[in-house]
C-alpha cells in the first residue's frame, strides 16, 4: 500500500514538471526559456589572442584581462547585442578572449567595433552655454522613453526635442593616450574614494590649459563614447595631476581606475578565429533537433512496449520522467543548448533505457527460476545494480574528461551527456522500481505472467 | 556458446576490418578539418540564381588565396575551403562568390580558424582520447581487482582492462576508416572536433557494454559450479547478457537513427559516426572482448 502512495506522489511530481516545461514554453516572457547556443540561434564567435607581455608596472596579467573584458563588454553592449558573452581563457602562457555575439552575423561590423582601441576622452562644455540645456533635454527625453515602455505598446515613439540630439560637450584633443596613470585614493578627511590622474608631459600642458579656461565648468570624461564622469573644475591644474571625486563607492572608484588605466593602456589583441552561423541555418537545426528527439522517443517507446510489455510501459513512463527532468534542468540551470548538446541528450535517451533493459532481463531470469513477481522484481533490481553502477561510472569518467579538456562545443556534449547519465540512473532505478512494485499483482495468473515476461516467449 | 566456439572467425572479421581501416588511413590520408589544421570555410546559398561555378572560380583566382576547394552543397549552396582569412580577404571572397556583387547570396556559415587554435585543438583532442583510455583501463582494473582471487582458472584484473582497450581500439578505428573513405568521395566528410567528440562518446558507450559482460563473468565466477571451466563460464555469461546487449544497442541506434534522418545538417555526420561506433562497439563487446579473455587465459595456462 505504502509503495502505491509513493507511486502516486511521483506521478504528481512528474505532472508538475511537465506543466512547468509546457508553461514556460507557451509563455514567451518566461525567464525559463531554453538558452540556445550560437550554432542554434545564429550569431558570431570571435577568438582573440591577448598580448599581456607589455602589461608592466606591477599590474597582474589577470587584472589586465579583467579590464579588457569590461571594456569589450561595454562595447558589445553599445553594439546592441542582447546577451553578449565575453570570456577569458588561459591557453598555456597566453590569454584568449572569447566573444560570443548572438544574433550578430555582420562580422565586419563586429570586428571593427571590438578591434578599436579603447578611447578615453576629455571634453569641455560648449562655448555657447547650451550644455546644461542639452543635458536637461536629454534627461527629459530619456524619461519619456522609459514611460513609453511602461505604458505599453511602444508604437508611438515620441519625437525628441531637437536639442537632445546635440552633443553636450566638445572634444578637446586630450585623450587617454596622454594619460600616464590613474590611481585609487581616499580623501583624508571624508574617507571618500577618489581617483587620481597623472598626465604625461604633453597631457600636462593640455590639461593645464583646459582647466584654466573652464574653472567652474564641467570637464566630462568619456570612455568609448559614453560619459563615465562629469566633474566640475575647481581650479587650474598645472602639475598634470587631477583628482576626480564624485560620490563613488569604493567599488566604482576601483573600476574607474582600472578602466582609465586600461582604457589608456589597453592589452593589444589579435584576432585568431571567427565563426558565424546564419540565423536561418541555426533555426533549422534547433527545430530539426527537437523533431529528431521526439521521433526517436516515440520509436524507442514502441520498441520497449512491444518487447518488454507491462514493464516496458513502466520504463516508457520512467523515460518521460527522464526527459522531463532533463528539459527542466536545461531551463533552470540554464544549460546553453548547442547541436552537440542536443546530440548528447538524444544519445543519453538510449543510455537511460539501458539500465531498465538490464533490470528487465534480470527480472525475467528470476521469474524463470520460479520466484513470484514481486520478489523477482526486487531481486532483479538488486542484481542489476552492480552492472548499472560500473557501466555508468565509466560513462561519467568519459563525460568529465571531455568537459575538462573540451572546447565549448565538446563541453556542450559532455555536459548534457554527463547530467543525462546521472539523472537516468535515478529515473531508471527509483521511478521504475516504485511504479513496477506498485502495479505488481499479488495473485498470479497466466495473464500477469505474460505481461511481466518479455521477448518472443 | 557459439561465440566462444567460433571465436577465431569473429577475430578474423575484426582484424580484417581494423586492418583495412588502418590501410585506408595510410593510403588516402586522414582528412582533417580546419578545426585542426586552421583555415576557413565559407558556405553561402544562392536563393535566386543558378550557381555558376566556373565564373566564381575565375573571380576567386584573382584573389591571392593559395589553394582552395569549392563545391556545390545541397541544392542551392556552395562550400568554399581556403586558408584562414582576414576580414579584408573575407570581404573579397564574399564579393567574388556574388560574382562582383551581381547576384544575390546569403551567408550561411563562415568559420575561420587560425593555425594556433588548430594546433591547440589537435593536442587537446589527442589528450582527450589518451586520458579517456587510461582512465578506463584503471577503472576496469580497479573494479575487477578481486576477480583474480576467484578460482584458480581465472584471469588477473588488469587483463580485463587490456582486453577492454583492445576492443576500444577496434571500435574507434573502424568508424575512422569509414570516414576516411567517405571523405575521399565527399568534401563534407572530414575529421573535425565533433567527430572526435563522437569517438569519445563511442569509447564511453563501448566500455559500458563490455563492462556489463565482464560483470556477469565476475558474478558467475563467484558462483561457479565444480568442474566448470573458465571458457564455459564466459560462454554462460555471454548468453545471459546477449539479449541485453542487443536491446540496449538497438534503443541507442533507434535514437541515433532518428537524429540522422530527422536531425539538422550539423548533427547528421555526428549521428552517423555514432551509429557505426555503437554497432562495432556492440560487436566488440560480444564477439571480441569476452572471447579474448578466454584466449588469453588459455595462452597463459599453456
Amino acid at each position: 500500500m505504502k509503495i502505491r502512495i509513493t507511486a502516486i506522489f511521483l506521478i504528481i511530481i512528474g505532472g508538475l514538471i511537465g506543466y512547468f516545461i509546457y508553461n514556460s514554453q507557451v509563455n514567451p516572457e518566461s525567464k525559463f526559456s531554453f538558452k540556445l547556443g550560437l550554432d542554434l540561434a545564429g550569431g558570431t564567435q570571435l577568438v582573440y589572442n591577448a598580448d599581456t607581455s607589455k602589461v608592466g608596472g606591477g599590474v597582474d596579467a589577470k587584472d589586465a584581462m579583467d579590464g579588457l573584458r569590461d571594456v569589450i563588454e561595454r562595447r558589445t553592449n553599445l553594439f546592441g547585442v542582447a546577451e553578449p558573452l565575453v570570456q577569458i581563457e588561459k591557453a598555456g602562457e597566453d590569454y584568449r578572449l572569447i566573444i560570443e555575439l548572438p544574433g550578430v552575423t555582420d562580422i565586419n561590423q563586429a570586428v571593427t567595433l571590438i578591434g578599436e582601441t579603447p578611447l578615453l576622452e576629455f571634453k569641455v562644455e560648449r562655448p555657447d552655454g547650451k550644455t546644461q540645456e542639452i543635458l536637461a533635454a536629454q534627461e527629459i527625453y530619456f524619461q519619456t522613453l522609459q514611460n513609453v515602455e511602461i505604458i505599453g505598446d511602444g508604437q508611438v515613439t515620441p519625437e525628441p526635442d531637437p536639442l537632445a540630439l546635440e552633443e553636450p560637450f566638445l572634444d578637446t584633443g586630450l585623450t587617454g593616450s596622454l594619460l600616464d596613470k590613474a590611481q585609487l585614493s581616499f580623501d583624508s578627511t571624508t574617507g571618500e574614494p577618489t581617483v587620481l590622474l597623472s598626465f604625461n608631459a604633453e597631457g600636462k600642458a593640455m590639461f593645464a590649459e583646459i582647466t584654466k579656461e573652464n574653472i567652474g565648468k564641467i570637464v566630462a570624461i568619456y570612455l568609448d563614447g559614453a560619459p563615465i564622469t562629469t566633474p566640475v573644475v575647481r581650479e587650474a591644474i598645472r602639475d598634470g595631476k587631477a583628482e576626480i571625486s564624485g560620490g563613488f563607492s569604493p567599488e566604482e572608484a576601483k573600476k574607474l581606475v582600472r578602466d582609465l588605466n586600461y582604457g589608456a593602456l589597453p592589452v593589444p589583441i589579435e584576432l585568431l578565429s571567427t565563426q558565424t552561423v546564419g540565423a536561418s541555418l541555426g533555426e533549422g537545426v534547433f527545430n530539426k533537433g527537437v523533431n529528431a528527439g521526439l521521433y526517436g522517443l516515440i520509436a524507442v517507446a514502441f520498441f520497449l512496449l512491444i518487447w518488454y510489455r507491462l514493464p516496458g510501459f513502466i520504463s516508457v513512463v520512467a523515460l518521460m520522467f527522464y526527459v522531463g527532468i532533463m528539459l527542466a534542468l536545461f531551463k533552470v540551470v540554464p544549460v546553453t543548448l548547442t547541436s552537440a548538446g542536443i546530440a548528447g541528450f538524444i544519445m543519453s535517451i538510449g543510455m537511460a533505457v539501458d539500465a531498465n533493459v538490464l533490470v528487465f532481463e534480470r527480472v525475467k531470469e528470476e521469474l524463470r527460476k520460479g520466484l513470484d513477481i514481486e520478489n523477482a522484481i526486487k531481486e532483479g533490481f538488486a542484481r542489476a545494480w552492480l552492472s548499472i553502477r560500473d557501466s555508468n561510472i565509466s560513462s561519467i569518467i568519459t563525460a568529465v574528461i571531455l568537459f575538462w579538456l573540451g572546447t565549448s562545443l565538446v563541453q556542450g556534449f559532455a555536459l548534457t551527456f554527463g547530467i543525462g547519465v546521472l539523472i537516468s540512473m535515478f529515473t531508471a532505478l527509483t521511478i521504475t522500481r516504485t511504479l513496477l512494485l506498485a502495479i505488481a499483482p499479488k495473485k498470479e495468473g497466466d495473464l500477469s505472467k505474460f505481461l511481466f515476461s518479455n521477448g518472443l516467449k | 556458446m557459439f561465440v566462444i566456439k567460433y571465436r577465431k572467425i569473429f577475430y578474423t572479421i575484426a582484424v580484417l576490418l581494423v586492418g583495412s581501416s588502418f590501410f585506408v588511413m595510410a593510403f588516402y590520408g586522414v582528412n582533417l578539418s580546419i578545426d585542426f589544421t586552421g583555415g576557413a570555410i565559407t558556405e553561402v546559398i544562392y536563393p535566386e540564381s543558378e550557381i555558376d561555378l566556373p565564373s566564381i572560380r575565375e573571380d576567386l583566382d584573382k584573389l591571392d588565396l593559395g589553394n582552395y576547394t569549392i563545391q556545390k552543397a545541397g541544392g542551392d549552396g556552395v562550400i568554399l575551403r581556403t586558408k584562414d582569412l582576414t576580414e579584408e580577404e573575407r570581404l573579397g571572397v564574399m564579393s567574388s562568390l556574388a560574382l562582383g556583387d551581381t547576384v544575390k547570396i546569403e551567408e550561411k556559415r563562415f568559420n575561420s580558424i587560425g593555425p594556433v587554435i588548430g594546433e591547440e585543438l589537435k593536442s587537446k583532442a589527442l589528450w582527450g582520447l589518451i586520458l579517456v583510455i587510461i582512465a578506463i583501463i584503471l577503472f576496469v582494473a580497479f573494479s575487477f581487482r578481486k576477480v583474480s582471487e576467484l578460482g584458480k582458472e581465472s584471469v588477473s584484473s588488469w587483463k580485463y582492462g587490456m582486453v577492454a582497450i583492445l576492443a576500444l581500439i577496434h571500435d574507434i578505428s573502424i568508424p575512422t576508416g569509414i570516414f576516411v573513405i567517405l571523405g575521399h568521395f565527399y568534401i563534407d566528410y572530414q575529421i573535425d572536433i565533433l567527430f572526435v567528440t563522437a569517438l569519445l562518446a563511442i569509447l564511453g558507450f563501448s566500455v559500458n557494454d563490455t563492462i556489463v559482460v565482464f560483470d556477469r563473468v565476475r558474478e558467475n565466477l563467484k558462483n561457479s559450479l565444480k568442474g566448470e571451466t573458465f571458457e564455459q563460464i564466459v560462454g554462460k555469461s555471454l548468453s545471459q547478457t546477449f539479449a541485453r546487449s542487443i536491446n540496449t544497442s538497438l534503443t541507442v541506434l533507434i535514437a541515433l537513427g532518428s537524429l540522422f534522418f530527422f536531425g539538422g545538417e550539423t548533427t547528421k555526420q555526428f549521428a552517423l559516426v555514432l551509429v557505426f561506433g555503437v554497432t562495432f562497439g556492440t560487436y566488440s563487446s560480444i564477439f571480441l572482448a569476452s572471447p579474448l579473455l578466454v584466449t588469453w587465459q588459455k595462452f597463459s595456462n599453456k
